[in-house]
């Protein structure tokens, strides 16, 4: 074969690429590795773009600026720094996966899959990569179950004792649990897996209670087309409504329930709406939702995220949004991260910890109230103790209610029904532990 | 017999029991028909025009909705925003026209299709890039768009009509009379209509293709800007929005790609026929079948005549 002077050039300059490509790969990776040496490296899932971006982009904001805070103001958490970097999901299951695949390599601490639909996937994946999933008041409801789920933690409430709590609340509403009876209850629910998860409960419990369950599934693809779902809330006229909604779905449905002049103080959700679901809408003035934790800036940790932060512009978060809603849940929920890695440092010793460690950390997670005040948060939250069977803690919650500008709290904290939830929770994860042949906790308890 | 009961007789039983609800749900899906038919009818002008299903229809809706809203955010004057979006839509029709059908023509079909799909994200990724993900409440009181309901005691009950909703369809009906006239009457009307027949014979009687491909893709913009308005007075501008507009490819499927009529009857059908079908028959199955209750309608339609109510038929001798 002859070869050229032009042709044995190309080769020359190709071969000293690909030398030059190989030498700066193994730096890189180098680099990485010195990084991983001395940082924690914690990815958040998250949705900034897409039909859900409405919903994701404040708890983006708040699970960001509170990891952020903790490295301008402390220098990261037990002084090593933490690596924070998003991954886009759009909410979208199969990007989920392949954002998990993309960090799966460089060693997190946990995964955070903001949505129900890409917790599920994971949860078989999580014992045996070693990384454990906070799904933080979503997922799988029966994964608050430690012993059968070492790898999973929903805390501080599974959807199933939101749907409790709720109808605690309508059943005080009513002058009673026994006044339920005959009664008619609507759930309007986002027709996918986030959705669906409190279906089994919520008949059981129609079913002790004595009252009729009206079901409204709105298909992803009709967030803000309903009219024929309120036109079926007109027909049946239910007694109360219910709402597990996310994203565009929420707006929507408060707008329509207004529009068919559904009574709002009779219209509770799940956890989810935000400020930005219900403000300026006509008529939704009265209507309730479920909430655990304080809205506002008062709260010092809070005023830290403003100072070091937002303030020296490294937040994505216009700063008339923080303290909303949904960003102080994102907050919520990179309080928890942290203090899984303090937890696991102190647990284990370590400055630099892994998802092994993490999941020890998540499992002896104590905020009581002098920790509480020791980070910050007094009075932002109620305690929360995980334990190695119980990594949800099934805590009271609050309803509060909008009051055309802003929400107020209405109600004195609601127990969930543990005992009506639990056993139904212990059947369900029996069920998925023998359909999926589930293998049986190895990973040892810590003594408390 | 009891399944076959409340599937033949008990839907018809509640009509005539509530006749209230029915003309209720009926008068709902007129609405959403009106409002589909407008997004089909932006796919019909670019399929006749230029032979491409524009999959970037749903997401003009969008990014029209979006600039407005954004425009306004900004300061600029409500109407003034609208003059402005028009001539964002302008610009993107002349963009398109000149970086992606100038260079792919000739070439095959699927190939100006997927182009459409680079389109589609090109301006998701704009539209977030500007304006961010979050949803966008509608200018509609700066507009002077109605709000509140007229409620008529009637049929045993009550019907209730969301301004709104009146405002939408007699707005969508003055726009359709009006391309209806514009292509049936002027001159660019025609000059369309001939390259809708033949590329080929148009070019040989001195009609400028690149010319119509502008006009066309900015009066599909011009349609997604109402449309885009009409939505997000009824909801929300968000990037939800581009799923509904999915819902004209039924549409397209019942009324024929290439005919006006067509997408107007299409959307009609398919809005009011899936509105029925999930009040009256959804909850025998758990509810929740409007999603693809429209394309069982429109497949339903395609048995008995292929090329959709208003389609051509097209007969291909070898």
């Amino acid at each position: 074969m002859k070869t050229t002077g032009r042709g044995a050039l190309r080769k020359l300059l190709a071969g000293a690429a690909m030398i030059g490509a190989v030498a700066f790969g193994t730096a890189a990776t180098t680099f990485e590795a010195a990084a991983q040496d001395n940082t924690i490296y914690v990815p958040l899932f998250t949705y900034r773009t897409g039909p859900f971006a409405g919903s994701g982009i404040p708890i983006a904001d708040g699970m960001h600026d509170y990891l952020r805070m903790l490295n301008e103001r402390d220098g990261g958490i037990g002084g090593v720094k933490i690596v924070i970097e998003e991954c886009e999901t759009g909410y979208d299951t199969k990007k989920g996966l392949e954002c998990y695949d993309a960090v799966k390599g460089k060693k997190p601490v946990m995964v955070n899959p903001w949505s129900t639909g890409i917790t599920l996937p994971l949860i078989p994946r999580a014992s045996v990569d070693k990384i454990p999933i906070l799904s933080m008041a979503y997922g799988l409801s029966a994964s608050a179950r430690g012993d059968l789920f070492p790898w999973v933690f929903n805390p501080p409430d599974t959807y199933w004792d939101g749907l409790a709590m709720i109808l605690r609340h309508v059943g005080d509403q009513s002058g009673g649990m026994d006044k339920l009876k005959g009664k008619k209850i609507g759930y309007i629910y986002f027709d996918g897996g986030f959705g669906k998860e409190p279906i089994p409960l919520f008949e059981q419990l129609a079913k002790d209670f004595g009252f009729e369950l009206k079901l409204y599934p709105v298909p992803p693809g009709e967030m803000q087309n309903q009219s024929s779902q309120w036109l079926g809330v007109r027909r049946d006229r239910p007694d109360f409504m219910v709402m597990y909604g996310w994203g565009a779905m929420n707006p929507t449905a408060i707008k329509e329930a207004a529009k068919v002049n559904y009574p709002m103080d009779k219209f509770v959700s799940i956890w989810w709406p935000g400020e930005d679901d219900i403000r300026g809408t006509d008529g939704a003035k009265g209507f309730k939702m479920l909430n655990w934790h304080g809205i506002g800036t008062e709260f010092q940790a809070i005023k830290d995220i403003q100072k070091h932060v937002v303030d020296k512009g490294l937040s994505k978060a216009p700063k008339d949004k923080v303290g909303e809603l949904l960003y102080n849940r994102g907050v919520y929920n990179s309080l928890l991260i942290a203090e899984a890695i303090a937890t696991a440092q102190k647990v284990t010793g370590k400055k630099v910890v892994d998802g092994a460690d993490v999941r020890r950390g998540l499992e002896n997670i104590d905020l009581n109230e002098a920790r509480l005040k020791e980070i910050g948060l007094a009075g932002f939250t109620g305690t929360l103790k995980l334990t190695c069977t119980d990594h949800n803690g099934h805590r009271p919650a609050f309803i509060q209610q909008w009051d055309g500008a802003k929400w107020v709290k209405v109600s004195d904290l609601i127990e969930p029904m543990r005992d009506k939830v639990k056993p139904a929770l212990d059947a369900a994860a029996q069920d998925y532990a023998d359909k999926n042949n589930w293998p049986k906790r190895t990973e040892p308890c810590d003594k408390p | 017999m009891d399944i076959l009961y409340k599937i033949f007789v008990d839907p018809f039983v509640q009509m005539g029991a509530a006749p209230d609800l029915l003309v209720q749900t009926m008068w709902e899906g007129l609405v959403a028909g009106v409002l589909y038919a407008l997004i089909a009818l932006g796919f019909v002008l670019i399929f006749k025009a230029s032979g491409v299903f524009n999959f970037a229809q749903g997401i003009m809706v969008v990014f029209a909705g979006l600039t407005l809203v954004g425009l306004h955010e900004m300061g600029v004057p409500a109407f003034l925003a609208v003059i402005l979006t028009l001539g964002v839509m302008f610009l993107i029709a002349v963009a398109v026209e000149r970086v992606v059908l100038r260079p792919l023509v000739n070439q095959p079909d699927i190939i100006l299709f997927m182009a459409t799909f680079g389109i589609t994200y090109l301006l998701i990724g704009i539209g977030e890039l500007i304006f961010g993900g979050n949803p966008k409440r509608m200018i509609a009181k700066e507009l002077y768009l109605p709000s509140g309901s007229v409620e008529f005691q009637t049929l045993g009950g009550f019907v209730q009509l969301q301004k709104i909703d009146i405002a939408a369809s007699v707005i969508a009906a003055i726009m359709i009379a009006v391309l209806a006239f514009f292509f049936q009457k002027t001159r660019i009307g025609r000059a369309l209509r001939a390259v809708a027949d033949s590329h080929k014979a148009a070019l040989s009687v001195g009609i400028s293709l690149n010319q119509i491909w502008v006009i066309v893709w900015f009066t599909a913009g011009i349609v997604a800007l109402v449309t885009g308005i009409m939505w997000g007075a009824r909801s929300d501008v968000s990037f939800a929005l581009q799923i509904i507009a999915l819902k004209a490819l039924p549409v397209l499927i019942l009324g024929g790609f290439t005919s006006v009529p067509g997408a107007i009857v299409g959307g009609l059908i398919i809005g009011i026929g899936e509105k029925l079908g999930e009040f009256y028959w959804g909850p025998l199955v758990g509810g929740g079948i409007e999603s693809w209750l429209a394309y069982f309608i429109a497949l339903g339609f395609l048995l008995f005549r292929p090329q959709g109510l208003f389609g051509e038929k097209i007969i291909e001798r070898i």
